[in-house]
């Protein structure tokens, strides 16, 4: 793998930087491999690349239907934070965000992770006592947060609406200051290069039809390029992983919806921040290249259109004018929706299945991106073994059905 | 934005006035001291969620406020019938095996996954 670096950027610019190295190749499949992961979104590559790296496992081939990164992963708002209630999800996503500190470094791909903070508003009594509750919660777990008054939400955002006037007043926040933002395609492609240079196959536009499945045991997909065999499969299909089950003759607990964003013509640089709010339903903050980002809500009914509905459009709009006045007049240049998994508890399903050797990593629903390194870390590891890595146990299929939800839906429940 | 034939109200109106509520058709146990743990939690929680046709209860909420069901296609979005409540689908999966729409929608760019 060709290093990169300051000096290679030079090096390169005498010649017209017509001489980079490809990222990855373009293999031809092989008969059969130790692991095949099912999906190249982040948290598919991130899965084949540790897996590579960290567990030795590199006799591995990641299987995408379409381009790398085309599902939800380059789709989402980007937001990362590990501020969940419950010690379960809060030891995850803080597992993912120490890996996100140092990802750039050891990918050797700027994955533009930017620490900016994440406020989480509060508009109502019981909003601010669930975000006190969260807080504490948080800092039991070892894990960065404040809570704000509208005072201290002001002084960070001073273009935000915060008077006493406003339809629904700020009444204050959760302040996560590690939380932040990343480059979503990023990542994928960082990973991917990272994978492929341990020696992992990457295999676009290839699509898995089928599973071959023998005495309850699997031993291979089938896809629109043949078959190709491995005794351990992971699929990592987020809005399709319903299908796959389907395949491997089982239900989940999932629904897939359209979720939606948008990003408005680029202006100069007005918020340094990420503002979400659950109660009026809409989240924002400013990529590098000037662009508000702006996530919506899920459409309530079942889809896998890749698009949503233009109401959800205009409500999010206006939650965002109604925190934003400034904003009003922004034009919005393009929106577009992904497909998200969303479990009944709004946590992940990080688990074994029916069937044995297949496992599968879906239901992160609208949230799984601030997710992808220690998902992909701790499902490499959970492949590796056999047995389910002690952060992804409690995130079991099963637990549908001994009761033992974690219910996340404050946590997670704006779509972000 | 869908324009949905409510049963009840006999009447096209604006998506904005209904609810989707999931899938259509699931059966409360009939005794659920009987249901096994896993029996209990497939109904509460296991889903069908097919990509294609897909029965699905809506609610009228700022109509007649009344519950029905809807046949819809999941990948070209398209109503295929709306029906009342204990009312039983004629269009089926198999009845359905490729509609237009969705033939065509699957094989624009972008729309795979
Ligand atoms: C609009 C929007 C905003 C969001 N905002 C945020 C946010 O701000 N913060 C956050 O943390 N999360 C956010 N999310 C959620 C986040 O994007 C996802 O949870 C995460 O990216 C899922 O990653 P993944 O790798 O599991 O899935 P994906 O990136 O969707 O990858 C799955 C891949 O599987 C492939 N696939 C499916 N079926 C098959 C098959 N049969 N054969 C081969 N390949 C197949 C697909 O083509 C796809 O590339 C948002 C999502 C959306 C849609
Ligand atoms: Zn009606």
């Amino acid at each position: 793998m060709q290093r990169y670096s300051g000096f290679g950027l030079v090096k390169h610019a005498l010649s017209h930087h017509e001489n980079w190295e490809r990222q990855w190749r373009n293999p031809t499949p092989k008969k059969q491999y130790d692991v095949i992961i099912v999906g190249g979104g982040g948290h598919g590559l991130a899965t084949a690349y540790y897996l590579a790296k960290e567990f030795g496992v590199k006799n591995v081939a990641v299987i995408e239907k379409g381009w790398l990164g085309g599902g939800n992963t380059a789709r989402n708002t980007t937001i990362v934070r590990s501020n969940y209630l419950w010690d379960e999800s809060a030891v995850l996503y803080e597992h993912a965000m120490k890996l996100w500190e140092g990802l750039s470094q050891d990918l050797n791909y700027n994955v533009m992770f930017s620490q900016r903070g994440v406020l989480n508003l509060g508009h109502t009594l019981q909003d601010m006592r669930d975000i006190q509750r969260r807080v504490n919660a948080n800092r039991l777990n070892g894990i960065d947060g404040e809570v704000l008054d509208a005072k201290g939400v002001q002084a960070l955002v001073p273009i935000m609406d915060c008077s006493k006037n406003a339809r629904y007043p700020v009444m204050g926040a959760s302040w996560q200051p590690r939380a932040g933002v990343a480059r979503h395609d990023a990542v994928a492609w960082g990973y991917a290069r990272g994978a492929d240079a341990h020696g992992v196959d990457i295999l676009q536009q290839t699509e898995v039809t089928g599973f071959k499945i023998r005495d309850g045991q699997i031993y291979g997909v089938h896809t629109n390029r043949g078959d190709i065999e491995a005794k351990t499969v992971g699929c990592v299909a987020a809005g399709n992983s319903s299908v796959l089950a389907k395949m491997g003759g089982f239900n989940l607990p999932l629904e897939s919806h359209p979720l939606q964003a948008l990003v408005s013509e680029p202006i100069k640089p007005i918020l340094d921040t990420v503002v979400m709010s659950n109660q009026v339903h809409g989240y924002i903050s400013q990529s590098d290249k000037g662009d508000l980002v702006i996530g919506a809500g899920i459409d309530g009914y079942n889809g896998y259109g890749q698009r949503g509905s233009y109401p959800t459009v205009e409500h999010t709009l206006q939650a965002i004018v109604e925190m934003f006045p400034i904003f009003s007049r922004v034009r919005m240049n393009r929106q577009w929706g992904g497909i998200v998994d969303t479990c009944p508890d709004a946590c992940p399903i990080i688990s074994k299945t029916p069937v044995k050797g297949l496992y599968f990593n879906c239901g992160w629903g609208t949230g799984g991106f601030k997710a992808t390194p220690g998902s992909g870390h701790v499902f490499a590891a959970s492949l590796a073994k056999g047995e389910m890595h002690p952060i992804a146990e409690p995130f079991s299929m099963f637990r549908f059905h001994s009761g033992a939800l974690i219910d996340e839906h404050g946590a997670a429940g704006v779509a972000h | 934005m869908f324009y949905i034939y409510c049963p009840y109200c006999g009447e096209h109106r604006e998506e904005e006035e209904f609810h989707p509520k999931g899938q259509a058709h699931i059966e409360r146990p009939k005794e659920p001291e009987a249901c096994s743990d896993e029996e209990w939690g497939n109904y509460l929680f296991f889903r069908d969620n097919p990509r294609g046709v897909h029965h699905e209860m809506w609610v009228h909420a700022v109509g007649c406020r009344k519950f029905f069901n809807m046949t819809r296609h999941t990948v070209s979005y398209e109503i295929l019938e709306t029906y009342k409540m204990g009312e039983q689908p004629s269009i089926t999966a198999d009845s359905q095996a490729k509609p237009r729409e969705a033939a065509a929608v699957s094989q624009q760019e972008g729309v795979r996954a």
